[in-house]
């Protein structure tokens, strides 16, 4: 028996080598706000077709692995043809959300009939994040903007905590990247691909999407919204989006969790 | 025993050397770049994957970027940051954008060895804090030759006949020692060191198709399009290539 309290619950000395007491005693440092984020959105995925884009997220804002709130809305519409749809923590979220508000309280101010579209929104975005990475302050998030470019063309954009950017036909962050790209890559890979793919066709490829990711994220919800944005500059917002048709038959196969005795 | 067990109180540690998850600021996002300079042109290629891990983000991102240039398209200035796209996007618009006012305040154009110098010291003004690229510099000289300049991330750098960047740059630069710079190849008949000389355009751009046909067999951060840019005193040229995409 150790009579020392403080060696209790602690890796063993002979298993792991000395304990290293600089972790029991690490204070609370130098504070900043997110060094790590707390409550968080899982993927938000989204894909061109011939109209316009669509993407969708899901309405759980997560505390660690607790499902802690279950109505959180992740895609923003920016303007009037622009939607964000943002994954990553949720009060860094708030904070983008309040600063494209004001970045659209600025556009309006001249009343010259100039709206801001998606590749603005985008470049000003994709500054904010890397400005802030680069203060090692960084806004925790993914982000997906989707919209209309200039020329009338589908837009669809990424960019991260690290201010990285990139654009593709279709795009996912988080587990969809791993999850849902490759069943979209299948209708939409190239950006030719798109014009040949229908809002329906677009549709049902989401929606299954959003259920191989509520099948397989921990972290996820099977109640989502999808947005899509047309090229004739409307955005339809569908909210509460249930999971249909779920088979969880395949669940009583998995091994390795829970309390199966083999 | 007691004394086996015993270490040193937790609390007796003056908290000193906190230990902290930290952010980090970097990441890497592939791709490779490759320049070669002629007597009458520079060539600058890039494939266009952008991955972050094992996951291809878009098969289609051009990586080489072209400052347009005061007095004739032969004055256009090619630039591809590798590496960490982020910085690299940062340092090559931050480029342009003092290259522009380098015309506008000097009312000339920028020369390349000019453009370098201001490339070197937009890189090492952040040595505290690099930019994560590798980045090449290529154009034209005053005198029309092809000229490429090659820098590491905080902004030691040469001017050079041939340069491989990026992720597959350890497996592109053997090859072009041996085959722009004759490296280790002998004349057959005198069995003298081969001298390096100009290769043509059209040879050129065999090998670099395929030194990136190859490249994408064995690196997998490298595929999808091959962009290759060349400067010529016609101005720049784009071409695209095919990849593997797998």
């Amino acid at each position: 028996m150790d009579h020392m309290p403080e060696n209790w619950g602690r890796p063993r000395n002979d298993v792991y080598g000395e304990y290293q007491s600089a972790i029991h005693n690490a204070g609370q440092g130098p504070q900043s706000r997110t060094q790590t984020p707390s409550i968080t959105g899982t993927s938000v995925i989204a894909m061109k077709f011939d109209n316009g884009v669509m993407l969708a997220a899901d309405n759980l804002g997560s505390y660690g692995s607790l499902a802690r709130f279950t109505d959180q809305e992740r895609l923003i519409k920016v303007g009037n043809e622009t939607v964000v749809g943002i994954s990553g923590d949720a009060s860094d979220q708030q904070y983008i959300e309040l600063l494209l508000e004001r970045l659209l309280i600025e556009d309006n101010y001249p009343q010259d009939g100039h709206h801001l579209r998606a590749p603005h929104i985008y470049e000003y975005l994709s500054r904010v994040m890397y400005n802030r990475r680069s203060k090692i302050d960084p806004l925790w998030n993914a982000i997906l903007v989707a919209g209309k470019n200039d020329d009338g063309s589908p837009f669809l954009g990424y960019v991260d905590l690290l201010g990285v950017t990139y654009s593709s036909p279709s795009i996912a962050t988080g587990y969809g990247a791993y999850l849902a790209i490759p069943l979209m890559r299948k209708i939409v890979s190239e950006e030719a691909d798109a014009k040949n793919v229908s809002e329906e066709q677009a549709r049902k490829v989401i929606d299954e999407c959003m259920k191989v990711l509520f099948y397989r994220d921990a972290r996820s919800l099977d109640k989502y919204t999808v947005a899509t944005v047309t090229l004739d500059g409307e955005v339809k917002m569908d909210k509460n989006v249930r999971c249909q048709n779920m088979n969880w038959r395949f669940a009583e196969g998995i091994r390795g969790y829970g309390t199966q005795k083999q | 025993m007691y004394a086996e067990h015993f270490s040193e109180p937790a609390t007796s540690h003056v908290a000193s050397a906190p230990i902290e998850h930290q952010f980090y600021p970097y990441a890497s996002n592939g791709g490779t770049i490759l320049a070669i300079a002629g007597a009458d042109y520079a060539l600058l290629a890039g494939d266009t994957r952008h991955i972050t891990g094992y996951s291809i983000n878009t098969r289609f991102r051009p990586s080489i970027h072209t400052l347009e240039n005061l007095g004739g398209p032969e004055r256009a200035i090619v630039v591809a940051a590798n590496g960490f796209s982020a910085d690299g996007d940062a340092l090559v618009r931050r480029l342009a954008q003092r290259a522009e006012w380098y015309t506008y305040n000097h009312n000339k154009p920028l020369s390349v060895s000019a453009c370098a110098r201001l490339v070197q010291t937009m890189l090492y003004g952040k040595r505290t804090f690099p930019y994560y690229v590798h980045t090449i510099v290529a154009g034209l000289d005053e005198s029309g030759r092809g000229e490429v300049y090659s820098f590491d991330p905080v902004g030691s750098y040469e001017r050079e006949q041939c340069r491989a960047g990026g992720s597959a740059a350890s497996l592109l630069m053997p090859f072009l020692d041996n085959q722009v710079n004759k490296k280790n190849q002998y004349d057959a008949a005198t069995g003298l060191p081969q001298v390096a000389t100009d290769l043509p355009l059209e040879e050129t751009l065999k090998l670099v198709k395929d030194a990136f046909s190859s490249v994408t067999e064995r690196h997998i951060h490298v595929g999808d399009y091959l962009e290759i840019k060349i400067v010529t005193k016609e101005g720049v040229k784009v071409e695209y290539f095919p990849l593997k995409r797998d």
